[in-house]
């Protein structure tokens, strides 16, 4: 769980009024670095805004805590679930949705949707896939698949900013159609048998039990969280999506910062090609098929909210991780897979909701402590 | 009044001082609307001027010229005496402007530090370029810290987010904001039409401290006892054009209230 400087917990109170200070038991909570100054000086809240500050806390660790009482449960039912080489395959084949999410998160804080990372992902094994047939190294295989990762997300996000689109959700879904198209036209609509040992041992191999792709996906998850709770750049990321008027007013470059969201997309849908041609041994046209919808299910079931701004990597990674729990449960449990669907969708309008009830919930705290101060 | 004579006793009495800003023959036009006709005004360091007028009488126009948001089509603008040219916000605030406009211009999704320095971050090591390098988070939590006591300002728990706090709360951190790195001019678009009485004192009292800090203050409001209370010199606009200039006090209430309707003209 993240609890950067942006997700800080609004739960003490500073007044001016020399009322004697009760100290209120709010050990274990994450107050970050908050120095003797910050003495809270109010006297004893009511029962009714204590139980707000409560709810608004549950809401908030919310993706962490359903994924642990889902892992109990499913735990309850099946002996299999729990055991290391089990995690293990729910690790490996939630890394590519994992690494996808991580990407769509930034362009989720922006306000913005990119419809078109699965195709992404299949684009890039296809030309990783033909570059190996034509001799390419290992090397030179992860690097085109990479760039071609980059580059479409470059092409997205130019399109939108420099072409003025109204919302990327035209260029993305546009995209989604072009990309498919190519991997389809280059490959002949066939898969490519074959990847090099390097992008083998990425996307397939194991350390153990731990497989490497779960590696990738927790540098990359360091990254972008240094990215997004320590960098100048992640803070204008949360800063557009927050207010991209506001940003515009304080000389924040917006049109860069959205391009720059995109191209970190469709780099990690390059890194996701990786991962899975590394996987399965192969490039195909077909990969990433509905990968999009996964990565956006796993944001929004992470907390991230469309309205922008808001949204952190530890909870996407969650949500990545529930979706494959769940899937994997189902398979587990010998439940019929159509049902899956129906499970995930349920997960989503449930987190989703929780996140409108946590919105409601904020604005009745203002409120209440507007009342009190 | 005291703080325009503590400002120019600072800068050793000088005699003829330049004002703070002065904008001559201001004239913005939107299409076939004259948002601004040839308007005149002056504000020395330590004075507050009062920019009143209807709606649409130009006064909105008039500080976005001024923060940068829009360009004059003639008409200058001199800082300090010397004529400036403010093409984008970031001008604007080079020149030591700084604007509070009237929807705040907040990031709810972030702390009051980060508003404070949203597009100005402190950001590390020197040798990395700009959007590589590393906020100097506690750096500026420190210095959001200093400048909110200084200016009297008591928010609920520091880190909050800015939109779980109440619009008192959140209009004090806006002119806190403008107060931080204004050097010289703090332009402020209805800075109390939100609030209630006890959360417009404060940000009256807030404005009255920068004034006292030696800025000039201009303040576009429609609440009349407000302006009367801070102001020490009032503009009225009307229809893009300044229809007179007045010392508002308690007892020309009336007359003000003519100019800017245009009654009794």
């Amino acid at each position: 769980m993240t609890a950067g400087p942006l997700r800080q917990r609004a739960d003490t109170t500073v007044d001016d009024a020399p009322a004697p200070a009760p100290p209120r038991d709010d050990a274990g909570r994450p107050t970050d670095a908050a120095p003797a100054a910050q003495a809270d000086a109010s006297s004893a809240p009511p029962g009714r805004y204590r139980l707000l500050e409560w709810s608004l806390w549950l809401l908030r660790m919310g993706p962490g805590l359903i994924l642990i009482v889902l892992v109990l449960v499913i735990n309850g039912l099946t002996p299999l679930f729990l055991t290391p080489r089990n995690l293990g395959n729910v690790l490996a084949q939630t890394a590519v949705i994992s690494v996808l999410a991580m990407g769509q998160l930034l362009v989720i804080l922006t306000r913005g949707v990119d419809l078109s990372v699965g195709s992404v992902v299949a684009l890039g094994s296809v030309a990783g896939g033909l570059v190996f047939s034509r001799g390419g190294s290992g090397a030179a295989v992860i690097l085109t698949m990479l760039a071609v990762g980059l580059g479409v997300g470059l092409i997205n996000g130019l399109v939108y900013v420099v072409g003025r689109i109204p919302h990327p959700f035209i260029v993305t879904l546009a995209m989604l159609s072009i990309a498919r198209g190519f991997a389809l036209w280059l490959s002949d609509g066939r898969v490519l048998p074959g990847m090099p040992p390097a992008v083998q041992t990425i996307g397939g191999a194991s350390l153990g039990r731990l497989p490497l792709s779960s590696l990738v996906v927790a540098g990359l998850a360091v990254a972008v969280f240094l990215l997004c709770t320590r960098m100048l750049w992640g803070r204008w990321i949360y800063a557009v999506g927050g207010n991209p008027d506001a940003a515009r007013r304080t000389g924040i470059p917006v049109g860069r910062v959205l391009v720059s969201v995109y191209a970190l997309s469709g780099l990690a849908a390059g890194i996701g090609a990786v991962l899975i041609a590394g996987r399965t041994d192969a490039g195909s046209p077909n990969f990433g098929t509905l990968a999009e919808l996964d990565s956006i299910a796993a944001v929004v079931i992470g907390g991230a909210s469309f309205l922008g701004g808001r949204g952190n990597v530890g909870n996407a990674l969650v949500g990545a991780l529930m979706i494959g729990v769940i899937r994997n449960a189902l398979n587990l449990l010998n439940i019929d897979a159509f049902f899956q669907l129906i499970a995930i969708g349920v997960v989503i309008v449930v987190a989703v909701q929780s996140d409108v009830l946590r919105t409601h919930l904020e604005a009745r705290f203002r409120v209440a402590r507007a009342a009190r101060s | 009044m005291t703080g325009a004579d503590a400002a120019a006793a600072g800068l050793g009495g000088a005699p003829a001082i330049a004002p703070a800003l002065r904008i001559t023959g201001a004239t913005k036009r939107f299409g076939a609307v004259l948002a601004l006709d040839g308007v005149d005004l002056e504000v020395r360091r330590g004075q507050v001027l009062a920019l009143l007028g209807d709606n649409g009488a130009g006064k909105s126009t008039l500080i976005n010229c001024l923060s940068g948001v829009h360009r004059l089509d003639s008409g200058s603008i001199e800082v300090d005496g010397e004529r400036v040219a403010i093409s984008s916000p970031a001008d604007a605030r080079d020149l030591g402007i700084e604007t509070v406009y009237q929807d705040l211009a907040l990031f709810d999704n972030l702390s009051p530090a980060a508003n404070f320095y949203a597009g100005r971050e402190l950001t590390g090591p020197r040798w990395a370029p700009r959007s590589l390098r590393f906020l100097r988070r506690r750096d500026m939590s420190q210095a959001t810290r200093d400048l909110l006591r200084r200016l009297e300002v008591t928010l609920p728990e520091f880190d909050a987010l800015v939109g779980l706090m109440s619009g008192g709360q959140r209009q004090a951190v806006a002119v806190a904001r403008a107060a931080a790195f204004a050097s010289k001019i703090v332009v402020l678009d209805e800075p109390t039409a939100a609030l209630g009485v006890r959360e417009s004192r404060s940000v009256l009292d807030l404005i009255l401290r920068l004034r006292n800090e030696g800025n000039a203050v201009i303040v576009i409001s429609h609440a009349l006892d407000h302006v009367i209370e801070i102001a020490d010199t009032a503009v009225v606009l009307r229809r893009g054009r300044k229809v007179g200039e007045i010392v508002p006090t308690a007892d020309n209430h009336s007359e003000i209230v003519a100019l800017i309707v245009g009654g009794a003209a």
